[in-house]
Order: structure tokens, then sequence, then C-alpha cells
């Protein structure tokens, strides 16, 4: 059984079935898609009311986050996720869930260094990475005068 | 027909995000967390070189509520700080334009964390 | 005394019997095809406690507890018991046992830890350094979950080579006697890695494991597949099962009519979603105390070899970039104190 584990690597690749994708991408899109959908209802809703299209959108995150927090709470949104995968990761809703689920999953060590700390352990280096480029982008556009 | 145009439109870009972001799961080895990672980045990107806002013009929704809307939020607020603040608002543009949409996230998420229990899978 | 046989076997010359078993599960073992096998199903996935780890701890209390009863024996007639779980500082088996007062051994071998705590436990008996020993380990969805992967309401896809770990502890009661099943022999695993990093690929990491020790037996006792009614390996799942038969293949050994896997007949691999199979140490330890050891006993199997793979991995190590270091225990399980294979 003299193998290297480059040969093991060919020969567990092809033991191991692949994702469904044919499954995958289209679910992905439709559920993917509908929850984007949901926010543009939410948005003209928002703006009938009289809100500014600015305001509106930000009310529009700030409901879905909700929504996405609420599901996650009754236990509802890893099943949805399980079938739409990306569907469910991309939009901002995915953000809210990997807060909330740390969250709820680690308050039994304690509401400080379980609760609150590991709340940012998935959702943290989307903060940490979007925060840091948008300071990178301001620099450069300060320094270039391109604002 | 006129609420419809706007919500296929949402639904259309929306969902191709999704599945683009989909493809990479399955066709790549990069992590969820990887990949959102990517989406904030390149949405930084696509916003600070006016491509994402287009984007949002046509789609609405379907570009702000995936996370490549977050990153361009964020190149769309330290641009405005900048020009407002100069220096100072390298630093403060990204928090200030996101603060809503973290504020609620770590809020509810605290709030659901008191009132609900994680459950076993089936 | 034990005899060592070959470079990796360890054969008992006053074999240990097992004089009692039993196995827990919880709710989605009672939906699968093995429901029968375990003496108490508690729907319930907390078990009554507060926090996941209570649970696997109440449960592995519960199944030393169920084991012992079962054998008519209590507590205090225990001279030692060898146990261990997924956990880090393997609490589930601490704070399981921190009540009972029985001098404690705990082990670490991943899944393959119900092969590894009877190797011990066999050691010691032979040994004459205790007179009756309990082995016992359990896992639990919901604990290596949070540990291993994310939080339980965390919106993830499995991948189709992903293992579900079960929940589920299985124990047995081990002394010198003359009833069966008696354990005749065990080879200690030689830890292997042939390079496999991903973490939801389990099955393709172990499998090396398990040919390698099954390999060192076969040598070292001049047997093979043909010998056994039997080669029962843990959690291997699908891909591992296919590639464990492969890489024995290519060193001449058929055993694809005398192997199953804990992983696969665990659940429904149909109906019930879980990908590849189960896995877990107490998904060896309830299907092995709970189904097979009994069959030893009644005389429907009489040559078997339950060889248990662990995945030795840590977040932390794989996170560096590491790859999945496994390993394999073996067991010799027969019906006749002697003659046999060894």
């Amino acid at each position: 059984m003299a193998f290297t584990p480059e040969e093991y690597n060919k020969m567990s690749q092809k033991a191991s079935p692949n994702s469904k994708s044919y499954k995958n991408i289209p679910m992905a899109f439709l559920i993917g898609g509908l929850v984007c959908a949901l926010g543009q209802g939410l948005m003209i809703l928002y703006q009938n009311a009289g809100l500014e299209k600015d305001t509106a959108s930000t009310a529009v995150s700030v409901s879905l986050v909700f929504l996405s927090v609420l599901l996650t709470g009754l236990n509802v949104y890893d099943n949805i996720a399980k079938v739409a995968g990306a569907g469910t990761l991309v939009p901002i809703t995915g953000f809210a869930n990997a807060m909330a689920s740390p969250a709820l999953e680690f308050k039994s060590e304690g509401f400080i260094l379980g609760l609150g700390a590991k709340m940012f352990i998935i959702a943290g280096p989307v903060i940490v990475y979007g925060i840091s480029a948008s300071i990178l982008y301001g620099l450069i556009i300060y320094l270039f005068r391109l604002y | 027909m006129e609420i419809f145009i706007p919500l296929l439109k949402a639904f259309l870009v929306g969902g191709a995000l999704c599945a683009i972001g989909q493809v990479f799961i399955d066709y790549t080895s990069l992590t969820p967390a990887r990949i959102l990672v990517c989406y904030v980045v390149l949405g930084v990107i696509l916003g600070g070189i006016g491509i994402y806002p287009m984007i949002i013009d046509f789609a609405g929704a379907g570009a702000t509520v995936p996370l490549t809307g977050f990153g361009s939020l964020l190149a769309k607020g330290v641009k405005e700080a900048v020009a407002k603040d100069g220096l100072l608002g390298v630093l403060t543009g990204g928090f200030t334009a996101s603060a809503a949409g973290i504020g609620a996230a770590v809020f509810f998420s605290l709030l659901g964390a008191l009132i609900f229990k994680p459950k076993d899978k089936s | 005394m034990a005899q060592r046989k070959g470079k990796y076997t360890i054969v008992f010359d006053d074999p240990p019997m097992i004089k009692s078993s039993a196995a827990i599960g919880s709710k989605k073992e009672a939906q699968g095809p093995l429901k029968h096998i375990f003496d108490v199903i508690n729907e319930d996935s907390y078990f009554g406690q507060a926090t996941w780890e209570k649970a696997e701890s109440r449960m592995q209390q519960d199944t030393v507890t169920k084991a012992l009863e079962k054998g008519q024996l209590s507590a205090s007639q225990v001279d030692c018991v060898f146990a261990g779980d997924l956990l880090n500082q393997c609490v589930g088996s601490t704070y399981g046992l921190r009540d009972l007062g029985m001098p404690f051994v705990g082990l670490y071998g991943a899944c393959s830890t119900m092969a590894e705590s009877l190797m011990v436990c066999s050691v010691f008996l032979e040994a004459g350094a205790i007179q009756r020993g309990v082995a016992v380990t359990s896992s639990h969805f919901c604990t290596a979950e949070r540990q291993y992967r994310f939080p339980l309401e965390y919106g993830g896809q499995r991948t189709p080579t992903a293992q579900w770990t079960a929940t589920a502890s299985g124990a047995a009661v081990l002394e010198k006697g003359d009833c069966p099943p008696f354990i005749r022999a065990c080879t200690v695993g030689t830890i292997e890695d042939l390079g496999v990093t991903d973490a939801n690929n389990m099955g393709a990491a172990m499998a090396p494991a398990a040919a390698m020790t099954i390999k060192h037996f076969f040598e070292d006792t001049k047997t093979n597949g043909d010998n056994y009614d039997l080669i029962i390996t843990g959690d291997l799942g699908k891909v591992g099962t296919r590639l464990l038969r492969e890489l024995l293949l290519q060193d001449g050994y058929n055993i694809e009519h005398a192997h199953t896997d804990c992983g696969l007949i665990l659940y429904d691999m149909d109906k019930q979603d879980v990908h590849a199979g189960a896995s877990g140490c107490g998904c060896s330890a309830s299907v092995m105390c709970g189904h097979f050891i009994p069959l030893i006993k009644s005389g429907k199997l009489n040559n078997v070899l339950f060889v248990a793979t662990g995945a030795l991995l840590s977040p932390t190590v794989v996170q560096q970039g590491e790859s999945i270091a496994c390993i394999a225990h073996l067991i010799y399980l027969s019906s006749q104190k002697e003659g046999g294979r060894v």
C-alpha cells in the first residue's frame, strides 16, 4: 500500500460524490432571487410610505435582518439554507444569520465571553475586510482627490 | 405591471448573484465565509469605481440586498465622508454607512439569543 | 500473559469476555433501521439537561449504568472505567462518569475510541491489574457541531461527503470468564495520513488507517478476509468504505463479501438526510454494543473483526493547514475462547 498523497487524492476524488449542482444552483437562484424580490417589495412599500430612497434602502436592510434573526431563533433559517445554499448566504439575511446563530449557540458559555464574544466568529471577517477595504478605498480617493 | 417589473429585476439580478455564489461553493474549495468576504470586498471595489451604483439603479434591492451591496454601501459612505470631513472621513465613512445594518444585526441577535434556544437538527 | 504476534498484534492467553453491553441513542437514531438495538431511546436530544455538553455526559452516564444493570452489577464492583469522547478534554466522559466513583482512565482516539477502550481494558484485565472493567464512549451531534463545525442554527449546506455525527453511546462490561463474546486479540493502529485536508471528507481521510491496521492484523495472524464472518469498520461511510476496499484490494485482500461499516447501517441512507453516512464514537460504540456484540453472544456470528477508525484532527491544526491524521484500532472478537484464528 505505497500510495503517495497525490495518488490517493486522485483515488479519493473518484470515490467522493460531487455536489448536486444541477439542483443547488437553480435553488440558490430561486430563493436568493425571492429574498431580493422581497427586499424590493419592501423598498416600494417604504417609498410609498414617504421615505427617501436611501432611508428606504436602509429600512429594507434592517427589516430583512430582523426577519432573518427571527427565523434563526425559530430554528427555521438553517432548514431553508440547507436547500437554498448561497441563496440564503449571499443576501444580508445570511450575514444576520451568521451573527444570530453563534449568539444563540454560545449563550450557554455566558453573556460576555459566550454570546457577546462569539457573535462575530463567522460574520466578523466580513466586517474586518469590508471596512478595511473601504478605508483603503478612502485613502486612495483622498490622496488622489477623486471625491 | 409597474410594480412587477422592478420586482422581476430584483429577482433576476439578486438570484444571479446568489447563483454565482453557489458555483463557488460547489466547484471551488472556498468556504462560505471566504466567499462572503470576497463578495464584500468586491462590492467595495465595484462600488468605488462606479460600476455597482449602475447595477443598483437597474436592479434596486436585487443589488443592495446581496453582500456586494453592503460593500458598495461602504464605498459610497467613505466617498461622502471624505468629501465632507477629509482624511477623518476615510475612517468614519464605512462604519457610518453600514451602522444601521450592523447595529440591527448585533441588537436583534442579542435579543434573539435571549429569547430562543438552539435546537437539534433532523 | 498477552503475547505479541507479528509486529503489531496482541493475542490474549486468557481472553477477556464481554459480560454485558448497552447502547443509548436519540431521535434520529430511532428513525433509522437499527432502532431496535438501543436499550434506551431518548427523543429529547438535550436529555433533560440545560446544555449539549451536559446532555452528552448524561447519555454516557446512563449508558454505563444500563450496561452494569444488564450485568447485574453496581458501579462499586468495577475496578476501572476506560472512556472517551470527541470533546475537548473529553468532558463528555469526565463529567458523565464523575458521580459514579469508579477509577477512570480517559482516552482520546476520536471515533476509534470504542476499539481503543476495549483494547486498553482487555490488556489491563489480561495483566491482572483489574478484575472487571468498563469500556464506554459517546458522541453527540450537537456538541460535535458546535465544537468542530458551525452553530446549530447557522444556515450552511453540507457537502455530499460529509457525515452525520451520531447522538449515541455504547458501553461494555469486561471481565474474565467463560461466556462469549471473547476479545481474543487486538492490533494497535499506526497513525496514517495520506494528505486529506477536507474536514468534510473524514471517510477518505480515515480509510488508509483502517486499511493499514487490517493489513497489519492479516499479516501478523496469517489470515485474510475469508477467515471472518464479518469485518466491521467504525464510521467510514460511503466514501471511506469504497476507498478501504480498494486499498486492501491493492494489497491482495478482498474483504468485500465480509465487510460492513457502522456508518452505513445506523441510518437509512436514502431517507435520512445524512449524506455519506453516520460518524462519531457513538456510532460504532452503539452499533457494536447494541447489535453485533449480542449477535456474537447468541452465536449468530463467530469470528468478527471490529476496526474503529478515528480522525485525530482539531479545528485549530486544520485551520493551520495540517492534513488529517487518522488511526484505526482492531479488536478480534470470537464466540470461542480458544482455537479460531489466532
